[in-house]
């Protein structure tokens, strides 16, 4: 088996992290590791700085003018359940595309079980959305658009200000889920006419797991908003009531703490390098990578083909080869982690026509060098030639 | 030297509220709020009670929601 490693699923879990991020994490618990907004004490008091802090850096990554509408919790599946569940009632209609994730698609064919219509536009073979369907999809009684920002199978752009600018046209919510762009595209909720956003901290953020939320747009009330969870929220305590108030409407229960005390770090880390730089290089490895697989014989590259268009996310096959058997070879040959299958995202890989074999998918980060994804290509190469 | 506190809905605007008093140069400290004004668990601003129109100017510029400004005296 090999020694070194070659960490090239990304769109999973971003590996490594900075180390800053990981020092952040170690002096939140040696130092703070106070409950925030709960006490009056410093360490309490401390550790609400925190989370403030981690809270005003989305907030300013996104173009959130008050940070109080960036509301905290697990991961991007959270606030899409949230945007989601907490916006839409029995007879209202939804509208997405065929490449989402299932974060997105389980709970919209729940709540359709519950009563609300859904509409899935159909992509591209290349998973490209026409704004237009969106446009002929709309009825009387649509309520919200919800579309992934960048896909998690093979990550093709979806044009979010187009349909930004046609939800807000028609007076319809519009909800983005950036869990594979946030970080490495530049996101503007305001100027793309984004209501809702979900991101997850884990990703291009460069945070831990089990950091996430949704930034809600100035445009949106949140009186309307039923959030997810009810509980202790350290503010109007002798009521019980929920707070009607963001972020504390939806925040209940102790947060993660720690781990925004590393995503606060991650969004430093990405800050300090710049989104523009992170986004070229990050190009750079793409097109390289869809380049020396399209040089490869045998090999099938799914998606736009043209790092232009998507995000550092690629999925291929081998002729003649399970993407199971080739994705597990990398690993014990050459150290080359990847992720096979279907990735959470049955309706894209139909779209794409690879359903219900699934794909090799090699995801990069800012982490990622030239010299991996060479080496990468090389190792595929030999397999190629080896044969299944 | 007269104190007041100002108090806010949730612990967000609290830090808000105290980073950019910080900022200004005003002598501000978070402390938990006082038993007879709110049975609140959670913490308010405490500050100088002549410089009270300042930071209130301050917070107001910002947009940061005050629940209640109160004299210690």
């Amino acid at each position: 088996m090999s020694e070194t490693i070659i960490y090239l699923d990304n769109a999973a879990t971003s590996h490594p992290k900075p180390e800053s991020v990981i020092q952040a994490m170690v002096a939140f618990m040696r130092e703070v590791g106070g409950n925030a907004g709960r006490s009056g004490h410093r360490l309490s008091i401390e550790a609400g700085r925190v989370v403030f802090e981690a809270r005003e850096k989305v907030a300013a990554l996104f173009g959130v003018r008050d940070s109080s509408r960036v509301v905290f919790g697990q991961n991007a599946t959270e606030a899409i359940n949230l945007g989601l569940k907490g916006f839409l009632h029995r007879g209202d209609h939804v509208i997405t595309s065929s490449m989402e994730h299932n974060s997105v698609m389980r709970p919209l064919r729940a709540l359709e079980r519950e009563g609300i219509e859904l509409t899935v536009v159909p992509c591209s073979r290349e998973g490209f959305l026409d704004p237009e369907k969106i446009q002929e999809a709309i009825r009387k009684n649509s309520r919200l658009v919800v579309l992934n920002h960048g896909s998690n199978v093979v990550g093709t752009l979806l044009p979010i200000s187009e349909v930004g600018g046609i939800c807000r046209n028609h007076g319809i919510l519009f909800m983005a889920d950036a869990a594979q762009t946030a970080g490495v595209i530049p996101i503007d909720m305001d100027k793309e006419k984004i209501d809702l956003l979900a991101f997850t901290g884990h990703k291009a953020l460069f945070g831990p797991q089990g950091t996430g939320g949704l930034a809600i747009g100035r445009k949106v009330d949140e009186k309307t908003l039923q959030p997810l969870k009810r509980g202790g929220t350290g503010s109007r305590s002798e009521l019980e009531e929920q707070p009607d108030f963001l972020p504390d409407l939806c925040e209940s229960g102790t947060p993660n703490a720690v781990g925004l005390a590393g995503l606060r770090a991650g969004l430093d880390f990405i800050l300090g390098v710049g989104i523009e730089k992170i986004r070229d290089h990050e190009r750079k490895l793409t097109a390289r990578l869809i380049q020396g697989l399209l040089e490869i014989p045998g090999a099938i590259v799914y998606g736009s083909g043209d790092a232009e268009k998507q995000c550092a996310t690629v999925s291929f096959n081998l002729k003649n080869w399970a993407p199971s058997d080739l994705s597990f070879r990398l690993d014990e040959e050459f150290g080359i982690l990847t992720r096979v299958g279907l990735h959470c995202a049955p309706s894209a890989h139909r779209t794409i026509g690879t359903f219900p074999d699934g794909t090799v998918r090699v995801s990069m980060s800012y982490l990622n060098t030239e010299d991996e994804i060479a080496q990468t290509l090389q190792a595929i190469k030999t397999l190629a030639r080896k044969g299944a | 030297m007269s104190l007041g506190v100002i108090l806010f809905a949730s612990t967000h605007f609290a830090i808000r509220a105290e980073k950019l008093a910080k900022e200004k140069g005003f002598a501000v400290k978070l402390i938990p709020v006082p038993r007879h004004l709110s049975s609140d668990c959670g913490v308010c601003l405490r500050f100088s009670w002549e410089q009270k129109g300042e930071i209130e100017d301050t917070l107001n510029q910002a947009r940061v929601q005050m629940e209640g400004i109160y004299c210690l005296d």
